[in-house]
């Protein structure tokens, strides 16, 4: 079920030798062809649909479409994410469409403080996790 | 030394204290943990073979959280999983995700992950007394498009960007020269420049994931990567675990989920939350009208839920004497919950059920789409997928580790929890055998078990020197063996892919796909199989494994199919002797030894290890006894 890139929309992300999708793709399938400076999926039927880059893609260049040994034709399901939402598009092949939002996250990208208001270090030899010192861990009655 | 180039890599040698192999969940909880107990005295670096704001099996995103404890204990907890697994599996492992999974829940609540709550609690986090939405007794509704870039920043941040190296595979561990069964370090490459890396450790963390594509999937053509798991998990763990001699348990075990045919759509949410029905091609609810059938499989068909491989079981019977499709009855489930619905309220529910989709398997939206299919008109057909390999979801194919040692009794526990029976090697996730329903959440939370575990080992091993047995430039041509091949012979034919001295990675992993699709009991002979067939199996397998070495890869992108297709070869071939040792059937639903048709508690309510002999390359398997710690019981009986 590949991903594909739209000719006209992809500028190889402006030169670099590292395109947002390449950087991105869990299955290390997009490519950067730097003779055209346009990416495309090296191995679309390696594609898990997951959306990954198209969400990703500064140009909105990339889309999925529905593996063609199987799909009819016509579909699509399109997101367009922000930081703290993605919007869904989803054409059905008769032309009706629907759209979906929901939210992807409440706090600012970036904004995560790990040991931030955390309890001090309890005893490193026992089973409590660094959030649970003093916690009374249960264990297996007998 | 001339700039590397492609055939001409550079070696890159590291020194870390603890070296973590994976990005996922339990990759990301050890990371966030482990960071906090080590001061500057230990140092740990991260390798993921993708990027970590999208790899693993939460790279799409979850629409639910499947391990949330809240008003249950442990030890219901156990008692589900055990149901849920056929009787065998780890009660101290699984009490002791059990104990700390919430933990990690409300953390990433904290980092910014939106959970649904029930109105008479609106806004308010889950550790101050927040109701989640429960769609079943374990599991809370999550908007968790963005679950793992939440959980990544907060392991990112942790560790810090110098420590982690994103774009590298490792593909085999090593053991140490001096110390006798013990973990030295670990080899891979980068499938961006030209590198080859060597990284001595004292504690190594074995998260890859669980294993994809090793049987034959249902789809095929261009849709072939578009499966249930993460095509992108390759059974690293299980194969680098066993190969240098770590202990395996439950390998027979694997998982066929019943999903939404062709997109692999969760069922999850719709049996659980919209009370759907899923029914023959002629209406009728065949798990109860098999309620009979099932008994054969008697205690656990009195379980309080139906464990999913005897779900499976009813439906291929209908299935296999003609009574298709099974169709999940979308229409009337809608129809029943919109009947006392204001108009918003329905275009609210319409929205949850595409959510659902869209938050964790978008290809199921896509076929949707594309078909004109609408749940509140047309119902769905499901179909049980090929057999998965994974330790994290409703499966427990894994490695044998040490238990917590508050609970575990003196034979299931060997010093640091979750470590292997090969010193400084632990693992978690999917990885730890005998344990599942860990799901997301309690991979992450088993992963900062291990991570507080492996820091206490450095420590107490801070002399420990390691030192490799044998020499860098041995280890680092094996891995590049498949580059060499390539360049040695493409030329020799007049289209590369065609050449009698080397084999592609991707005709290497049809192969085996083949062979276990079709004598390992794969979607082609609905799940049977005999002693005969994997007697066939072993002998394939071996030819296989023989050929391995003349794989080929024309780029690094094929080196890395080349390993990954490795790692797929061992765990397929732990996966076959396992099950050819187990002789009944345990799992039905998931497979049949039809030579062996019945469950055996008598003989085989136990557990399997095996091993492989890193110095006689020789495997071996044993039984080893099975108890529970916690009382199972089943409908009134005591089991």
């Amino acid at each position: 079920m590949p991903t594909f890139v739209h000719t006209e929309k992809c500028d190889g992300c402006k030169g670099g030798t590292m395109t947002v999708c390449m950087y991105i793709c869990p299955n290390d399938l997009m490519k950067l062809d730097t003779a055209r400076m346009k990416a495309y999926n090296q191995e679309p039927d390696q594609c898990w649909e997951c959306q990954c880059c198209v969400k990703a893609c500064p140009q909105q260049a990339i889309e999925v479409r529905s593996f063609a040994d199987w799909v009819p034709m016509g579909g699509a399901v399109i997101p367009m994410r922000t930081d703290t939402t993605i919007m869904w598009t989803i054409k059905f092949r008769d032309g009706e469409i629907k759209r979906f939002k929901f939210p992807v996250r409440t706090t600012a990208v970036g904004s995560i403080n790990p040991y931030g208001n955390k309890p001090e270090l309890g005893d490193p030899r026992d089973q409590r996790l660094f959030t649970e010192p003093g916690k009374q861990l249960p264990v297996i009655a007998s | 030394m001339s700039e590397a180039s492609f055939g001409n890599p550079q070696i890159v040698e590291l020194e870390t204290d603890v070296l973590i192999v994976g990005g996922g969940m339990a990759a990301c909880g050890a990371a966030f943990e482990a960071r906090r107990w080590a001061g500057d005295d230990v140092k740990i670096t991260l390798v993921d073979k993708a990027a970590m704001d999208r790899s693993g099996a939460v790279a799409m995103g979850l629409s639910a959280i499947n391990t949330y404890l809240g008003e249950n204990t442990p030890e219901d907890y156990c008692r589900y999983v055990s149901a849920d697994l056929m009787g065998i599996t780890r009660d101290d492992l699984v009490f002791d995700v059990g104990r700390h999974v919430d933990d990690s829940v409300h953390l990433f609540e904290e980092w910014g992950l939106p959970i649904w709550k029930d109105k008479s609690t609106e806004g308010v986090a889950l550790k101050d007394g927040g109701k989640p939405v429960r769609s079943g007794r374990w599991q809370i509704m999550i908007n968790g498009e963005g679950y793992k870039p939440i959980v990544a920043e907060a392991a990112k941040k942790a560790l810090g960007i110098d420590n982690i190296l994103e774009r590298v595979f490792i593909v085999k561990l090593l053991l140490d020269a001096d110390q006798p069964n013990q973990i030295a370090g670990a080899v891979g490459f980068s499938v961006r420049e030209h590198k080859l890396y060597v990284i001595k450790a004292k504690a190594i963390l074995d998260v890859a994931g669980g294993a994809v594509n090793v049987f034959r999937p249902r789809t095929t053509g261009e849709g072939m990567g578009r499966v249930w798991y993460p095509v992108w998990n390759a059974g690293s763990t299980y194969a680098m675990a066993a190969e240098v001699g770590a202990e395996l348990t439950m390998m027979e075990n694997r998982f066929v989920p019943a999903r939404f045919k062709d997109g692999y759509g969760p069922v999850g949410a719709w049996f659980l939350l919209f009370k759907s029905k899923a029914v023959n091609g002629f209406g009728e609810d065949y798990v109860t009208k098999h309620a009979d059938l099932l008994t054969q499989f008697a205690p656990y068909d009195k379980a309080f839920v139906v464990p999913s491989c005897l779900r499976n079981h009813a439906m291929l019977k209908e299935m296999k004497e003609g009574r298709g499709p099974i169709l999940m009855d979308t229409p009337a489930a809608m129809a029943k919950l919109t009947s006392t619905m204001t108009p918003k309220e329905v275009k609210h529910l319409e929205a949850e059920a595409w959510e659902d989709f869209l938050d964790m398997c978008i290809g199921q939206a896509g076929v949707w789409a594309g078909m004109n299919i609408r749940p509140e008109q047309t119902a769905s057909e499901l179909m049980p997928t090929e057999p998965y390999l994974l330790g994290s979801h409703s499966g427990c194919c894994g490695i044998w580790v040490s238990g917590p040692e508050d609970i575990s009794p003196p034979e299931w526990q060997w010093g640091y929890n979750r470590m292997t029976t090969v010193k400084g090697l632990f693992s978690a996730g999917d990885g730890v055998g005998a344990s599942g329903h860990k799901f997301s959440s309690g991979s992450h939370a088993e992963g900062r078990i291990v991570g507080k575990a492996m820091v206490r080992f450095c420590r107490d091993h801070k002399d420990f020197k390691p030192r490799f047995k044998t020499d860098i430039k041995t280890i680092t041509e094996e891995i590049y063996r498949p580059v060499r091949n390539y360049l040695e012979h493409k030329d020799k034919t007049t289209a590369e892919d065609v050449n009698p001295y080397y084999i592609t990675p991707r005709m290497f992993q049809l192969r085996l796909q083949k062979i276990m699709d079709e004598y390992v009991a794969g979607v082609s002979t609905y799940y049977q199989t005999n002693g005969k067939l994997l007697e066939m199996a072993a002998k394939y397998l071996g030819m296989l494994k023989e050929d391995s070495v003349n794989m080929r890869a024309k780029d690094l992108h094929e080196l890395m199919r080349a390993w990954e297709n490795y790692h797929r070869l061992w765990t397929g071939e732990a996966h076959m002797r396992h099950i050819t040792f187990r002789t009944e059937t345990r799992y039905p639903g998931f497979y049949y030894r039809a030579d062996y048709p019945n469950l055996d508690d008598a003989n085989w309510k136990c557990f399997v290890n095996s091993r492989f002999d890193p110095e006689t390359k020789q495997w071996s398997l044993k039984k080893v006894p099975h108890k529970d710690l916690v009382p199972k019981t089943y409908g009134a009986a005591k089991h």
